[in-house]
C-alpha cells in the first residue's frame, strides 16, 4: 500500500530561501546567516558558484581551476565561509534544484519555493520560507543572423561555461564575435585552453569608449582587468577587428566559415567590405539578459523600458513584501556588483524578516555603507558599458527573410515581417499568436530580442507562469500548503 | 551524428592541461551504437564535444541539425535521448557509465519503439 509520504514532495523549512548560488546569492546567504537567519540556498548547479564561478566537475580533478577564472581569491573566501555555515547548520545548500515557482501564502507559510530535482526533473520539492531572495542571475543575449542556428555557433558565455565546467572546447578554430565586455575574457580563455582564435570581432567603435573615458578612469581595476585580457589576446596573436560584425555563418552540418564586414558610423554594413573567415566554431554574444521569471510571477515590478530587470529599492527589496532581489536579476552589472547587492540584501533581510527564529536585528544602513558605495559606483559604470556596447543600430537589416529567428519553433524572419507589415501586429504577443515565435521550449528567452528587433516592436513583459517546463505529473502531485 | 576531431590546440595546451586536471578513471557510454569515453562529472554535451560531435538533434520542422547553443540550460537546443528518455538537455545532464545516448529527431518520441508504456 502506498502511503502519502511516498507521493507528497519533501518539504524543508527556512527563514530565508535564496534562489541562486552565484555571487549575489552567496553574499546574501552569508550576510544573513552571519546574523542568525536560517538560510536554504537553492541552486540549479551541481556546485555553488553560479555562471561566473562555475567549477569544473569534481570528477575531473582540476588542481588549477583558477587558470579558467578571474578573481579566484574572492571565490575561495566565499566558498570557505559557506562551508563553515553549512557545517554549523545555518545554511542548507540544495544543489541541482531548478526552481519553477515561488508561491505566496503557501498554507501557514509566507512562501513555498517549488523546485524540480535535477538532472531528471521528474520530481519536485518545496522549501517553505518567511522571505525570499531572488538571485537568479542572467543569460546571454544573442541576436539572429543568417546561419546562427548551425551547430558550432554557440553563445560566447556557453562556450565559456562548457570550458569551465567540463574542460572542453567546441572546436579548434574559433571566431569570437558580437559586442560586450564578456567577449574578451571568452576569447582569452578559449585561446589559453588551446583553441586557435582566428578573429575577435567587436562591433563597437573605439570612439565609443573615448566618450566614457572619465567613467573608465574612475574604475582603474576594470581597466587593468581589460588590459590583462587584451595582453592575453596579443600573446596568442588573436587578430582583433573593431567596428566589424559577423553578418553570416556558413555550412551545412556545422559552421565552416563566417562572413565579417566593416560597419559605418551609423552601424550599417559598409558594402564591399565583406570577407570570409574559415572556422569550425563561432562564439557569439550581444550582452546579457536578466532572469526575471520568478519575480514576474510573484508580481514584482519589472522595468521593461529596455532589457527587463527587477526593480529594487536601496535595501534590494522588491515591491512585494518579503521578496528581495540582487545581482544580474536587478540589472546586468557583473560579479562585483552582484556581491555588493547580495551583501546589502543580507543585512536588510536580517533586520526586516519576521520569523519565529529571528531576534529582530536593527536595520543600520551604516553596516552596508561600503557595499552601497560599491553598488553606486558599479551601476554607473555598467550603465556606461551598456551604452558603449550597444549592438549595431541596424543589425536587423542583415537578417534575411529565410533566417530562423525563433530557434525552437523555427519561425523565419519573413513570417515575423508579414505579421507586422501585412497582418497588423504591433506587439510581440500578437506576433507570437500569428507566427508561434516565442512559443517553444525556451518560451522566448532566446528569441525575444531578435523577434523584437525584426518586428520593430518593444519586447514588453514576458508573462511566463512557471520559470521552467514542469512535467504534468509534478503539477498533479503538488500539495496545498500545510 | 557527425563527427570531427577536436584535440589539443595549436599551442599544444588543452583545457585539461590548463586546469591541471587529473580525472578519475574514464568510463564508456554508447552514442548511437558507438562506444566513446567519458570522464566522471562531465555532462553529456561535454562528452560529445570531446568526441568531436557537435550536432545531435534534428528539429521538428525542417530536421535541421542542432547541438549546444546557450550551454547553460536556457535554450533547449541541445535536447537528446538518454537511456530512452527523450528531450534531455545535454548541457545539464551528467553522463553515467553505460548510458545509451541517441541523437534525437523531431519530438524525440517517434523513434522510441521499444516500449510504448514508457513514454513520458
Amino acid at each position: 500500500m502506498t502511503t502519502s509520504s511516498t507521493t507528497t514532495p519533501t518539504m524543508t523549512r527556512a527563514d530565508l530561501a535564496v534562489i541562486g548560488a552565484g555571487p549575489a546569492g552567496l553574499a546574501a546567504a552569508l550576510t544573513a546567516a552571519d546574523r542568525g537567519v536560517r538560510v536554504v540556498l537553492l541552486d540549479a548547479g551541481a556546485q555553488a558558484g553560479g555562471q561566473f564561478y562555475r567549477q569544473p566537475a569534481a570528477g575531473l580533478g582540476a588542481r588549477r581551476p583558477q587558470a579558467l577564472h578571474h578573481a579566484w581569491g574572492t571565490w575561495e573566501a566565499l566558498r570557505d565561509r559557506v562551508a563553515t555555515h553549512v557545517a554549523a547548520g545555518r545554511i542548507t545548500h540544495l544543489a541541482d534544484r531548478h526552481v519553477w515557482f515561488v508561491e505566496p501564502e503557501f498554507g501557514e507559510f509566507r512562501f513555498g519555493v517549488h523546485a524540480l530535482l535535477g538532472p531528471d526533473q521528474q520530481a519536485s520539492e518545496t522549501v517553505t520560507a518567511d522571505g525570499v531572495l531572488l538571485a537568479t542571475g542572467g543569460y546571454e543575449k544573442v541576436l539572429p543572423f543568417p546561419g546562427w542556428t548551425l551547430p558550432g555557433v554557440v553563445a560566447a558565455g556557453g562556450a565559456q561555461a562548457m570550458l569551465k565546467g567540463g574542460l572542453v572546447l567546441p572546436g579548434r578554430t574559433v571566431v569570437v564575435a558580437g559586442t560586450g565586455p564578456l567577449l574578451m575574457p571568452v576569447a582569452a580563455g578559449l585561446a589559453a585552453a588551446g583553441a586557435e582564435v582566428v578573429a575577435y570581432v567587436e562591433s563597437v567603435r573605439p570612439a565609443g569608449f573615448v566618450r566614457h573615458a572619465a567613467t573608465l578612469a574612475a574604475h582603474p581595476g576594470k581597466v587593468v582587468e581589460a588590459a590583462g585580457y587584451a595582453a592575453q589576446l596579443l600573446r596568442h596573436k588573436v587578430p582583433v577587428l573593431v567596428r566589424h560584425a559577423v553578418v553570416a555563418a556558413h555550412g551545412t552540418d556545422r559552421v565552416e566559415a563566417v562572413t565579417v564586414a566593416a560597419l559605418d558610423t551609423a552601424g550599417r554594413v559598409r558594402p564591399g567590405t565583406e570577407r570570409r573567415i574559415a572556422c569550425d566554431t563561432l562564439a557569439v554574444g550581444h550582452g546579457m539578459l536578466a532572469h526575471t521569471d520568478l519575480a514576474e510571477s510573484l508580481g514584482c515590478t519589472i522595468d521593461d523600458t529596455g532589457d527587463p530587470f527587477v526593480v529594487t529599492d536601496a535595501e534590494q527589496r522588491t515591491d512585494v513584501d518579503g521578496v528581495w532581489a540582487a545581482g544580474e536579476a536587478t540589472g546586468i552589472g557583473g560579479a562585483v556588483l552582484a556581491l555588493a547587492e547580495g551583501e546589502i540584501a543580507g543585512y536588510s533581510i536580517a533586520a526586516r524578516l519576521k520569523g519565529v527564529h529571528l531576534q529582530g536585528v536593527e536595520a543600520r544602513p551604516a553596516d552596508w555603507a561600503a557595499a552601497a558605495r560599491t553598488r553606486s559606483r558599479l551601476r554607473h559604470f555598467s550603465a556606461a558599458l551598456a551604452t558603449a556596447y550597444a549592438p549595431p543600430a541596424h543589425w536587423a537589416e542583415q537578417v534575411t527573410d529565410d533566417t530562423v529567428v525563433c530557434r525552437c519553433e523555427e519561425v523565419p524572419a519573413g513570417a515575423i515581417r508579414t505579421a507586422t507589415a501585412e497582418l497588423g501586429a504591433t506587439d510581440l504577443r500578437t506576433v507570437k499568436l500569428l507566427t508561434r515565435a516565442g512559443m517553444g521550449w525556451c518560451q522566448g528567452r532566446i528569441c525575444a530580442p531578435g523577434v523584437s528587433g525584426v518586428a520593430g516592436c518593444p519586447p514588453g513583459p514576458a508573462k511566463r507562469p512557471f520559470a521552467r517546463p514542469v512535467p504534468l505529473e509534478v503539477l498533479a502531485r503538488e500539495p496545498e500548503g500545510p | 551524428m557527425r563527427s570531427r576531431g577536436v584535440g589539443g590546440g595549436p599551442g599544444g595546451a588543452t583545457p585539461q592541461e590548463l586546469a591541471r586536471a587529473h580525472p578519475e578513471p574514464a568510463f564508456t557510454v554508447t552514442v548511437d551504437g558507438r562506444e566513446i569515453d567519458a570522464l566522471p562529472g562531465q555532462t553529456v554535451a561535454a562528452v560529445l564535444w570531446t568526441a568531436g560531435i557537435t550536432s545531435w538533434r534534428g528539429t521538428r520542422g525542417s530536421g535541421a541539425p542542432r547541438g549546444v547553443f546557450c550551454g547553460i540550460g536556457v535554450c533547449f537546443d541541445c535536447l537528446i535521448t538518454v537511456n530512452d528518455r527523450p528531450n534531455q538537455r545535454a548541457c545539464l545532464v551528467p553522463a553515467h557509465p553505460g548510458d545509451t545516448i541517441r541523437a534525437q529527431e523531431g519530438t524525440g518520441h517517434d523513434d522510441l519503439v521499444h516500449d510504448d508504456a514508457d513514454h513520458d
